[in-house]
């Protein structure tokens, strides 16, 4: 299983996605926005980061890169990508997800590890969670309000489209406390929290059992790397 | 040179966290009376050439798709800006061609 990590000017957490594939057992290609080639891998993800600066707006610059053309259709034939954060605001910029995100209400960068609630535990990136299975891994963003219109917030709750939720606090004022969604085909999935700073004991969030021992962004990459083996 | 004025300004429904803390500095700085503030943006685009429909149309197309996320923001003005001197020049054009077709006006507003 090869999973491209695309690098965009200002991606910060590529290098993390890239471990995070491989600890999950597939392995990580590191990929260039200016690029067209996706060098025949398997999946995709688009990480974290501040992309341009933030210019014009968040993920906007990146979503008109030259590699975006490659991306936009190989989600459309069915491939599974992922956008974490940065990569989720070049998702929704490029028109692979609905909605858009905006300054969080409270107008404060926010760092903190987040409980989530997984409401559909059947896309290609959550197949390794159980629905409604609440996990914990970072949340950093400056700008993670999710938006939509009334019309399509029913439309992504009507479809078991909204694949995660914010469980106690929702950190960033997105509506109906949305913290990542997918496409149709379930193989698009963009959310704000991190699952690539929560796949190693040591580094991610503290549990009960120990500090920095949270690893429960780890089933997002194995989800993808087992489907592959099943399906090969 | 002619000057485009985009104007990109947050959704009306959406709240504007940004001009939710600039009204906050405007009340803690003694300035009341501001009941609002939305933070918006201008886009300022120089052409070499001459402002025809196909500008038009093209400056359009970018304000709507690159410029503006039409999710969360709306255009709420597009404007083309000559200089007087750009002006002054169309004027002597137009007096000795009876020929249409310049480019706009100043502050012609769509």
């Amino acid at each position: 299983m090869r999973i491209g990590v695309i690098t965009f000017p200002g991606s910060l957490d590529d290098r993390d996605a890239q471990r995070a594939v491989r600890l999950a057992g597939g392995e990580p290609v590191a990929l260039w926005h200016g690029s067209h080639d996706l060098e025949g891998v398997d999946a995709l993800i688009l990480p974290g980061g501040f992309s341009y600066g933030d210019y014009l707006r968040c993920g906007a610059i990146a979503s008109l890169s030259p590699i975006m053309t490659e991306v936009v259709a190989a989600a459309n034939a069915g491939m599974p990508v992922l956008g974490i954060c940065n990569g989720f605001q070049m998702l929704t910029e490029a028109g692979l997800l609905e909605g858009g995100l905006i300054r969080n209400d409270h107008g404060s960068f926010i760092c903190r590890d987040q409980v989530l609630s997984v409401e559909n535990a059947s896309t290609a990136w959550t197949a390794e969670f159980e629905a409604g299975q609440q996990i914990t891994i970072p949340l950093k963003n400056g700008e993670g309000g999710f938006i939509a219109s009334d019309e399509t917030l029913d439309r992504l709750e009507g479809e078991g489209r909204v694949v995660f939720r914010y469980v106690d606090v929702n950190p960033n004022g997105s509506l109906r406390d949305i913290a990542g969604i997918s496409n149709e085909r379930g193989n698009v999935v963009g959310l704000m929290p991190h699952p690539e700073h929560a796949v190693e004991p040591g580094f991610g969030p503290d549990t009960p059992a120990a500090m920095r021992s949270g690893v429960d962004g780890l089933g997002f990459f194995t989800s993808v790397v087992k489907r592959a083996l099943v399906e090969a | 040179m002619p000057t485009i004025v985009v104007e990109v300004m947050p959704k009306a429904e959406l709240l504007d966290p940004q001009g939710k803390a600039v009204a906050g500095a405007l009340a803690r700085t003694g300035h009341s009376g501001y009941t609002g503030v939305r933070v918006g943006k201008r886009f300022e685009l120089t052409v070499d050439g001459p402002v025809d429909d196909a500008l038009r149309a093209s400056v359009k197309q970018i304000a709507e798709e690159i410029l503006s996320n039409q999710v969360i923001e709306d255009v709420v003005g597009i404007h083309y800006e000559v200089t007087n001197i750009e002006l002054a020049e169309e004027a002597v054009e137009a007096a000795s061609v009876t020929d249409e077709g310049f480019g706009a006006p100043a502050g012609e507003t769509h």
